[in-house]
C-alpha cells in the first residue's frame, strides 16, 4: 500500500470553506461538528469542576461565596450531563461510524442529522447565555419548589436551553434507529452488526422513549416558574415530588444513554486489541437491549428517602438490582474475550481495560445504592457523587477517549503519538481514582453532596480528592495537545493501522465522501479474526457457522 | 481509645450496627468480584499478550455453560443482597410502638424542633438515651432532608406533607445533624447537633428550658382562637363533625371513599377542607391556608389527637346516617 | 419511470422503496416520542385528578362542552378529508388531492378559531392561572387552578401541534399544486397524514378527559 491518505479526495478535502462545513449533510463532517461542540462544553464543565475541587480544599468555604459555589456545581452538572456525556459518543463516534459500519453512504435523514447538531448548539447557546447572565443554582436536577419559587437565578433560560437540547437527542436517536433498520448493506444481518451498532440501537431506543418525558417536565417547570401554575407547588395542591418522578423517569435511563454507547465502544476495542471475536456476542448484544428496557423501571430509587412508601421502595430496589445482571454479563464476556486472545496494549486498549476496572466499581456501588437499607444512610451524600462519577467519568469518558484514539486514524488519516497516548491513559486512570475513591469514604462518613463548607474532620480526604482532580485534569488536557499536533505531524495511517476487522477498516483513511469506493457486500460475521485472518480485511471470507 | 473501623462514622443508634453489617457484606462482595475480574483480566492480558505483529486470537468465542454461570450467580447474589437490604429498610422505616414523637420543621436555613413537652430548639435536638424517638417532619419552604450520620437515618422534609423517621440513641454525646437535600444558598450551613443525654440529665435539661406549655395545650389555645369549636361540636346538627377520638380511625367521606384519620389527613382538612368532606356534612369549612404556621398546625393536630372519644353520640349518629 | 420520480430519490438511498420505508419508519418513531411527550402530561393529569377529584370536576364544569364537541366534530371531519387526500395521492388524482388538502387545512384553522374563542372566554372569566385567577365556588377556590393549568398546558400543546400541522400542510399543498405526488411517490402526503391523525387522536383523548369526566357528579352535589 503505497497510496498516501491525502492524495485522493476524501470527505475532508472534497469541499473547502466554512460553508461546506456548516451546511454539510455528510454524517462524518457532522460527527466532527459534534466533536468541536462537545469538546467546548467539556472544557467549560471541567473548569467548573476544577473550581469546585479548589473550593473544597479547605473546609471553611473561603474561596467563593456560597451562592457562587452553588452555581458552579449546577453549571458543572448541566454542562457535563446534557451537553457532553449524553451527546458525546453518539454525536461524534456514532455519527461518524454507524453508516460506515453497516456499509451505507449516510444516515437515513442527513438533513435531520444536521438539524440535530444545530438544535444541540442552539440549546447549548441558550444555556451559555444563562451562564453568562449569572448561571443557575438549582443543581442539574432542577428540583421544585426551589427551582420554581425560591431560586433567584436564570432557571428559565437554562431550563429552556436544556429543553431545546432534548430534541437533538430525540432526532439523533430516531435517525440512528431508522438507519440501522433500513440502511444496512446487503448481507449485513442483525447478528453480523458490530456491537457498537447494537449499543447505539439500544441508546436510541431510550432517546426516543425517554427524552420527550423530560422535555414536557422541563416545559412544565418553566411554565410553573414563569406563570406560577401550581403544578409542582404544594400550597396550590400540586406535588413537588411528582417532578422528581417525571425527571428521573428520563434521567435514570439517561444514565444508560451515557453508558451504553461507551460499552458499545469497549466491545469494539476489546475485539480489535485481542484480535478475537467478542465472547458471547449474542449475550453482549441483548444485554444492551436488556439494560435499555430495565433502565425504564428503576427511576424510583432516586426517591428512596422522599416519603415514598416502603413497598414502592422495595419494588424499585429489586428492579434496580436486576439492571446489574446485564451489566455483569457484559463485564464477564469482555474479560473472557482476552482468553486465548492476541492482546496488545495500545492506548485504546489501556482505556478499555481501565473502563472494565472503573465500571466494575461504579456498577457494584450501584448495587450498594439499590440496596434499600444501605441507601438511606448514603442517599444524597458523596457516596452517590463518587458512584455516578465512576459510571460517567470512569465509564463514559474512558470509553469516549478510548474510541477517539482508536478511530482517530480513520477520522483524520493520521496516527497520534502512542507514547503520549499511553501516558494520558495512565494519568486519567490514576487521577480518576485519586479524585473519586476518597469520595466513597466521605459519603459513608456522612458528607452530604452540594456542600460548600464541611466539618474539619473530612479535610484530608477532600485534599486527596482535589489533588487527584489536578492529575485528572492534566490527563484530559494532554490528548487535546497531541491529537491536534497529530493532525499535521502524525504518521499517515493507511486503511487499517490496527489490523482490525470491521467495514470501517476496509475503506480509506479518511474515508471518501460516499464512504466506500465500491458498495460493500457483507459475507462474514463480525470480528471474524480466526476465520479469515486479518490485515486489510478487504477480501470477504465465507460465512462461518457457529 | 476504643476500637473504631476507619471511615465509618460513629455508631450511636440501635440501627447503626445493622446498617454497618450490611455495608461490610456489600464491601466484601464487591471486593471479591472486583479482585476476581481484575485478576482474570491481568492474568489473561499477560498470558495471551501479542507475541508477533500478525498474531490473531483463538476461535473460542462462546460457551453456554459460562454464560449461564455468570448470569445465575449474579442473580442469586443480588437477590440475597436485595432481601438483606429490604429487611434492614423495613426496620428503618417502621418505628417501634413505644416511640415518643418529636416535631421538626425545616426552613431556609434552619431546623426548628419541638419536644412532646413543648420545649423548642433551633438547630439542636436533645433526646434521652435509649428512648425510641420518632420525628414528624415538614418544611415551610423548599425540600430539605434530615440526616444524622451517626444514627444512619435520613428522610426528606417536604413542604405540604409529613414525613417521619425514627431512631433509638445508644450512646450519649453530640452528633452532627445535616441537611442532605440541596435547599439554596446556605444549604451547607443548615446543620446542627443532636445531643443524646442520660434520661435523668435530659429531665433536668427539660426543666431548665422555659416553655409555653405542651403542644397539646398550645393547640387547644389555637383551637379556641380560630373559633374551630363553633362548628366542631359534639352536638346533633353541628356544622362540622365532632373531633373526639377521631385520630387513627377510618372516616367515611361524602364521595364514598374512606380515609384513615392520620396526621396528613388532619393537616389537609385544615388547609384544604373541601378535598375530603366527611359524609353527612356540607363543604362549608373555609381553608386556613396562610393563617396557621406549620408549627401551629402541628399543635392543632396534637390537640385533636388528645381529644377523648367521649360524647360520641353525635359522631356515631353522623356516621350511621352516612352509611 | 418519469423524470419527477428519480429526482425524488435522495442520493444516499438505493431505491425509492428503501427511501419510502425509511421515512415511514421515521414518522412512526416520531409519533412514539410524541406519545411519550403527551404521556407525561396525561400521567400528571390523571395523578392530580385522582388526588383531588372534586376540584377537577368543578373545573371541568366550567369548560364549554358545546365548543369542545364542535371542535371534536371538526377534527374528526379533518381526519376524514386527510384520509381522502392520501387516497387521492395514491390514485394519482391531483385535483381531488388539492381539494381535500385545502379542506383539511380549513378545518384545522376552524379548530384554532374555536379554540381562540374558548381561551378568550376563560381569560374574561379569570380562569387563566396566575395572579388574576379566581374561581367562583368558594369551597374549591384556588384548588381549581391546577386543573386549569393542566387544561391550558394540554390543550395549548395540542394547539401548538395543530399550528405546526397547518404549516406543514401548506408545504404539502404547495407540492401537490406543483404535481409532485402521484401513485409512485406520495410518501410525504402519507407521513403527514400520520401526523395529522395522531394530533386528532390526542384531542379524542383530551376531550373526554377535560370536558366530560366527572361533570355529572358535580351537578348532583
Amino acid at each position: 500500500m503505497s497510496r498516501t491518505g491525502t492524495a485522493e479526495t476524501n470527505y475532508l478535502n472534497a469541499q473547502h470553506g466554512l460553508k461546506s462545513w456548516l451546511l454539510t449533510l455528510d454524517h462524518k463532517r457532522i460527527g466532527l461538528l459534534y466533536l468541536m461542540g462537545v469538546s467546548f462544553f467539556f472544557l467549560l464543565g471541567g473548569i467548573f469542576a476544577l473550581l469546585i475541587r479548589l473550593e473544597l480544599l479547605t473546609p471553611q468555604g473561603d474561596l467563593v461565596q456560597p451562592d457562587t459555589y452553588n452555581r458552579l456545581f449546577s453549571m458543572h452538572g448541566i454542562m457535563m450531563v446534557f451537553f457532553f456525556l449524553i451527546p458525546a459518543i453518539p454525536g461524534v463516534l456514532g455519527n461518524f461510524l454507524i453508516p460506515i459500519m453497516i456499509g451505507t453512504r449516510d444516515v437515513a435523514f442527513p438533513r435531520l442529522n444536521l438539524a440535530s447538531w444545530y438544535i444541540f448548539m442552539a440549546g447549548g447557546s441558550i444555556t451559555l447565555l444563562g451562564v453568562l447572565a449569572g448561571g443557575v443554582d438549582t443543581g442539574w436536577t432542577f428540583y421544585p419548589p426551589y427551582s420554581s419559587l425560591y431560586s433567584a437565578t436564570n432557571v428559565l433560560t437554562v431550563g429552556i436551553g436544556v429543553f431545546v437540547n432534548g430534541f437533538s437527542s430525540i432526532l439523533t436517536g430516531l435517525n440512528f434507529m431508522v438507519t440501522i433498520h433500513r440502511m444496512r448493506a446487503p448481507g449485513m444481518t442483525w447478528f453480523r452488526l458490530p456491537l457498537f451498532v447494537w449499543g447505539h440501537y439500544a441508546t436510541s431506543f431510550i432517546n426516543v422513549l425517554g427524552t420527550p418525558v423530560i422535555a414536557i417536565t422541563l416545559l412544565l417547570l418553566v411554565l410553573e416558574r414563569a406563570f406560577h401554575l401550581g403544578i409542582f407547588d404544594a400550597t396550590k395542591g400540586g406535588d413537588p415530588v411528582l417532578f422528581q418522578h417525571l425527571f428521573w423517569f428520563y434521567s435514570h435511563p439517561a444514565v444508560y444513554i451515557m453508558i451504553l454507547p461507551s460499552m458499545a465502544v469497549i466491545s469494539e476495542l476489546i475485539a480489535a486489541f485481542t484480535r478475537k471475536r467478542v465472547f458471547g456476542y449474542h449475550f453482549v448484544a441483548f444485554s444492551s437491549i436488556g439494560i435499555a428496557v430495565l433502565g425504564f423501571l428503576v427511576w424510583g430509587h432516586h426517591m428512596f428517602v422522599s416519603g415514598q412508601s416502603v413497598y414502592a421502595g422495595t419494588a424499585f430496589s429489586l428492579l434496580t438490582m436486576l439492571v446489574a445482571i446485564p451489566s455483569a454479563i457484559k463485564v464477564f464476556n469482555w474479560s473472557f474475550t482476552l482468553y486465548q486472545g492476541s492482546v496488545s496494549f495500545d492506548t485504546p486498549m489501556l482505556y478499555a481495560l481501565g473502563f472494565i476496572g472503573l465500571f466494575m466499581i461504579g456498577g457494584l456501588t450501584g448495587v450498594f445504592l439499590g440496596t434499600l437499607g444501605f441507601d438511606i444512610h448514603v442517599h444524597d451524600t458523596y457516596f452517590v457523587v463518587a458512584h455516578f462519577h465512576y459510571v460517567m467519568v470512569g465509564g463514559t469518558i474512558m470509553g469516549y477517549l478510548g474510541g477517539l484514539h482508536y478511530w482517530w486514524p480513520k477520522i483524520t488519516g493520521r496516527i497520534y503519538p502512542e507514547f503520549w497516548g499511553r501516558m494520558s491513559a495512565m494519568l486519567v486512570f490514576v487521577g480518576f481514582n485519586l479524585t473519586f475513591f476518597p469520595q466513597f469514604l466521605l459519603g459513608y462518613m456522612g458528607m452530604p453532596r452540594r456542600y460548600h463548607a464541611y466539618p474539619e474532620e473530612w479535610q484530608v480526604l477532600n485534599v486527596l480528592s482535589t489533588a487527584g482532580a489536578s492529575v485528572l485534569g492534566l490527563g484530559f488536557l494532554l490528548p487535546l495537545g497531541y491529537l491536534l499536533w497529530s493532525l499535521k505531524y502524525g504518521k499517515l495511517a493507511g486503511k487499517n493501522p490496527w489490523g482490525a476487522k470491521g467495514l470501517e477498516w476496509t475503506t480509506d483513511s479518511p474515508p471518501p465522501t460516499e464512504n466506500f469506493r465500491d458498495a460493500p457486500v457483507v459475507s462474514e460475521e463480525a470480528y471474524d479474526y480466526a476465520g479469515a485472518g486479518h490485515g486489510d480485511g478487504g477480501a470477504p471470507a465465507p460465512a462461518r457457522a457457529h | 481509645m476504643p476500637f473504631k473501623i476507619p471511615f465509618m462514622p460513629e455508631q450511636a443508634s440501635s440501627m447503626a450496627g445493622e446498617v454497618d453489617a450490611l455495608t461490610l457484606y456489600l464491601v466484601a462482595m464487591a471486593s471479591f468480584f472486583t479482585v476476581l475480574v481484575a485478576a482474570m483480566v491481568i492474568y489473561f492480558a499477560i498470558r495471551y499478550r501479542r507475541r508477533s505483529p500478525d498474531e490473531v486470537g483463538g476461535s473460542f468465542d462462546n460457551s453456554a455453560l459460562l454464560e449461564i454461570t455468570w448470569t445465575v450467580i449474579p442473580v442469586l447474589i443480588v437477590l440475597f443482597t436485595f432481601v438483606w437490604g429490604a429487611r434492614v429498610a423495613f426496620r428503618l422505616y417502621r418505628p417501634p410502638a413505644d416511640a415518643v414523637q418529636y416535631y421538626v420543621t425545616g426552613k431556609q436555613w434552619m431546623w426548628k424542633t419541638q419536644h412532646p413537652t413543648g420545649q423548642r430548639e433551633i438547630n439542636e435536638l436533645h433526646v434521652p438515651l435509649g428512648q425510641p424517638v420518632k420525628l414528624l417532619m415538614t418544611s415551610e419552604d423548599v425540600i430539605h432532608s434530615f440526616f444524622v450520620p451517626a444514627f444512619r437515618v435520613k428522610a426528606d422534609v417536604l413542604p405540604g406533607r409529613y414525613t417521619s423517621l425514627w431512631f433509638t440513641p445508644t450512646k450519649t454525646g453530640r452528633f452532627h445533624l445535616f441537611c442532605a437535600e440541596y435547599c439554596g444558598a446556605e444549604h451547607s450551613r443548615m446543620i446542627g447537633w443532636v445531643t443524646v443525654m442520660e434520661p435523668e440529665e435530659y429531665q433536668a435539661w427539660l426543666a431548665s428550658v422555659p416553655t409555653q406549655g405542651s403542644p397539646t395545650a398550645a393547640g387547644e389555645r389555637l383551637f379556641a382562637q380560630l373559633a374551630c369549636h363553633t362548628c366542631h361540636q359534639d352536638a346533633a346538627g353541628a356544622k362540622g363533625p365532632a373531633l373526639g377520638g377521631l385520630y387513627g380511625r377510618p372516616v367515611a367521606l361524602a364521595d364514598g371513599r374512606t380515609v384513615l384519620a392520620d396526621e396528613s389527613y388532619l393537616r389537609e382538612s385544615i388547609l384544604n377542607p373541601a378535598a375530603k368532606v366527611v359524609a353527612g356534612y356540607e363543604a362549608v369549612m373555609p381553608s386556613f391556608q396562610g393563617q396557621v404556621s406549620e408549627e401551629g398546625i402541628l399543635e392543632l393536630i396534637n390537640y385533636v389527637k388528645s381529644l377523648p372519644a367521649g360524647g360520641s353520640a353525635s359522631v356515631a349518629a353522623a356516621s350511621e346516617g352516612a352509611l | 419511470m418519469s423524470h419527477g420520480h428519480s429526482s425524488a430519490l435522495a442520493h444516499h438511498f438505493d431505491s425509492l422503496e428503501q427511501q419510502r420505508e425509511a421515512s415511514t419508519l421515521g414518522m412512526w418513531l416520531f409519533l412514539v416520542q410524541e406519545v411519550m411527550f403527551f404521556g407525561g402530561l396525561f400521567m400528571t393529569y390523571m395523578l392530580y385528578r385522582w388526588r383531588d377529584p372534586e376540584a377537577f370536576a368543578a373545573g371541568s364544569h366550567d369548560l364549554n362542552i358545546t365548543l369542545g364537541l364542535l371542535n371534536t366534530v371538526v377534527l374528526i371531519a379533518s381526519s376524514l378529508t386527510m384520509a381522502m387526500a392520501v387516497h387521492s395521492a395514491q390514485t394519482s388524482r391531483r385535483r381531488p388531492l388539492i381539494g381535500y388538502l385545502t379542506a383539511t387545512g380549513v378545518l384545522g384553522l376552524a379548530f384554532l378559531v374555536v379554540k381562540y374563542f374558548e381561551y378568550s372566554a376563560k381569560w374574561e372569566h379569570h380562569l387563566v392561572p396566575g395572579p388574576l385567577f379566581h374561581f367562583s365556588e368558594p369551597a374549591i377556590g384556588g384548588r381549581a387552578e391546577v386543573f386549569f393549568s393542566l387544561y391550558f398546558a394540554m390543550t395549548g400543546m395540542h394547539a401548538l401541534h395543530m399550528v405546526i400541522g397547518i404549516a406543514l400542510l401548506a408545504w404539502i399543498l404547495r407540492g401537490a399544486v406543483r404535481g409532485r405526488f402521484d401513485a409512485s411517490y406520495y410518501n410525504p402526503v402519507e407521513n403527514f397524514g400520520l401526523y395529522w391523525h395522531f394530533v386528532d387522536i390526542v384531542w379524542i383523548f383530551l376531550f373526554p378527559m377535560l370536558y366530560l369526566i366527572g361533570r355529572h357528579y358535580h351537578g348532583g352535589a
